[in-house]
């Protein structure tokens, strides 16, 4: 690792509880590597914040290594920061230059509040995967896997969508705070597979309804969501996630 | 509520309804610029006004014109109502936002266009359609649409109105043609080339054609 060479002024979103107004406070960091990713900074902030007395400024982070989709910070304007296709514990210093100012928000929808600083409530997401985002299978032992033949581009275009971690960076990019690339990520996982057939119509129902409710925006096909989604999910899952529900409402026995 | 109001009220519903009106009035944009562009026939409005006659009077064409008007309050109505609900889901906005990073500009702008469409809409009607329309309901006798055209466009400030509108008409087309399809569900690898070709295609020729109609007269190219 090279040594902390970095000077990086910081303009960080502080809040104390979802009640609260929040507001930017900002800080500057003299002993930032290249080699650090962004939560290491942030890590460096907070020591440098406790040595002061100073609230440690909140945020979510897990497995650091882009697969777990907990870290989520707007970075720059952009949901994980400059950089396609990678979340903001992928993101690292040497992305940004000596001496560059960078502006950290949370995401900004009304279905993520604001728990704290950086951290926001993405139980929407959880409420919508409960919704319909499962397959029920009887107890028993497991079939045998060749007695279910899955042609291999539907097991490929399964397995993109379910690459999905969930992060909300989506719904973060979105003009309209929508969650479509999401939903539509986890009705095509199980939609393209054999196992999602069961439920496949009352899926699309109710998870479109529950996203519905949790007062998600609608999609105008913008592209921001999949342009700037760390796992790269295609939009062509939104577009089958509309012939799935437009689909299951004209056929479904649900009235 | 009903399986089919719910379905036309939910986020993926409204999309539904702007995507299928959007797709029936680039339909009308069709006939509209194809029976106009007679005028560049230069022989004194007889072809564009044997069109106008038939599109003024056939039953069947009247008819329609009813699902027409229809067609335009839902694509407007639906689109305001997106609108609404669209900025309600995000009440805070960021301080900072790249967003010419990951969409391009008149994709965000659908309601922004859609509302200069509007505003173009009213002067447009007022112009032609609504007077000649009540003008057929009191006296039976259509009004020649030819002359108040010559008339009409030798304003320079409508003539520029008009440019604007086809300006607004162009962006609109060029995300709202291909979003469609993507909304209607229609994303397929081997049609997304030629979904995207004849949407931009559509979306430079149309407006063009259109905007050379006031320009034309108003040049005294067409008289």
């Amino acid at each position: 690792m090279s040594a902390g060479n970095m000077h990086i002024k910081l303009k960080v979103w502080r809040q104390s509880n979802s009640n609260t107004q929040g507001g930017f406070e900002n800080y500057s960091l003299d002993t930032v590597s290249p080699d650090m990713s962004f939560l290491e900074m942030f890590d460096v902030l907070n020591e440098q914040l406790i040595e002061t007395g100073t609230e440690p400024v909140a945020f979510d982070h897990d497995c650091r290594e882009g697969i777990c989709g907990m870290c989520s910070m707007y970075i720059n304007g952009q949901p994980h920061g400059p950089l396609r296709g990678v979340t903001t514990c992928q993101l690292h210093m040497r992305s940004f230059k000596d001496g560059d100012t960078i502006v950290v928000e949370p995401w900004r929808a009304e279905a993520f509040p604001v728990i704290k600083d950086l951290v926001v409530d993405r139980d929407a997401f959880d409420r919508v995967i409960a919704a319909g985002g499962f397959v029920s299978v009887n107890t028993g032992n497991a079939q045998d896997a060749n007695s279910l033949p899955i042609p291999k581009v539907a097991a490929d275009d399964a397995f993109a969508a379910a690459a999905c971690i969930g992060c909300g960076a989506c719904v973060a990019a979105c003009k309209n705070a929508s969650a479509m690339l999401f939903v539509s990520a986890k009705i095509s996982q199980l939609a393209l597979l054999p196992q999602g057939q069961a439920e496949r119509n009352i899926r699309a129902e109710k998870m479109v309804a529950q996203m519905d409710a949790e007062g998600f925006g609608a999609c105008t096909n913008t592209g921001a969501c999949a342009a700037e989604c760390p796992k790269e999910i295609s939009l062509e899952n939104i577009a089958r996630m509309n012939r799935e529900y437009i689909g299951a409402k004209l056929s479904s026995s649900a009235v | 509520m009903s399986w089919f109001t719910q379905t036309l009220t939910s986020s993926i519903g409204k999309k539904l309804l702007m995507a299928l009106t959007g797709l029936f009035l680039i339909s009308f944009l069709v006939i509209h610029a194809a029976i106009n562009a007679m005028i560049f026939y230069n022989d004194g409005g007889e072809t564009f006004t044997h069109w106008g006659h038939f599109m003024g009077t056939n039953p069947i064409i009247r008819t329609l014109e009813i699902g027409l008007v229809a067609g335009f309050i839902i694509h407007i109505v639906d689109g305001l109502m997106l609108w609404k609900s669209n900025a309600a889901a995000r009440p805070v906005k960021y301080a900072v936002n790249k967003a010419e990073a990951n969409s391009t500009w008149y994709s965000r702008s659908m309601g922004l266009l859609g509302t200069l469409l509007l505003i173009f809409l009213v002067i447009h009607t007022a112009h032609f359609w609504i007077p000649n329309r009540s003008n057929q309901f009191a006296t039976g006798e259509e009004l020649n649409l030819y002359q108040m055209m010559l008339d009409i466009f030798q304003n320079p400030i409508v003539v520029l109105i008009y440019v604007l509108g086809c300006i607004s008409l162009f962006w609109h087309l060029l995300h709202g043609f291909k979003s469609a399809f993507q909304s209607l569900g229609l994303n397929h690898v081997k049609y997304n080339g030629l979904i995207s070709f004849v949407g931009t295609a559509f979306s430079i020729v149309i407006p063009l054609l259109f905007a050379l109609m006031p320009i034309s007269i108003y040049l005294g190219w067409v008289y």
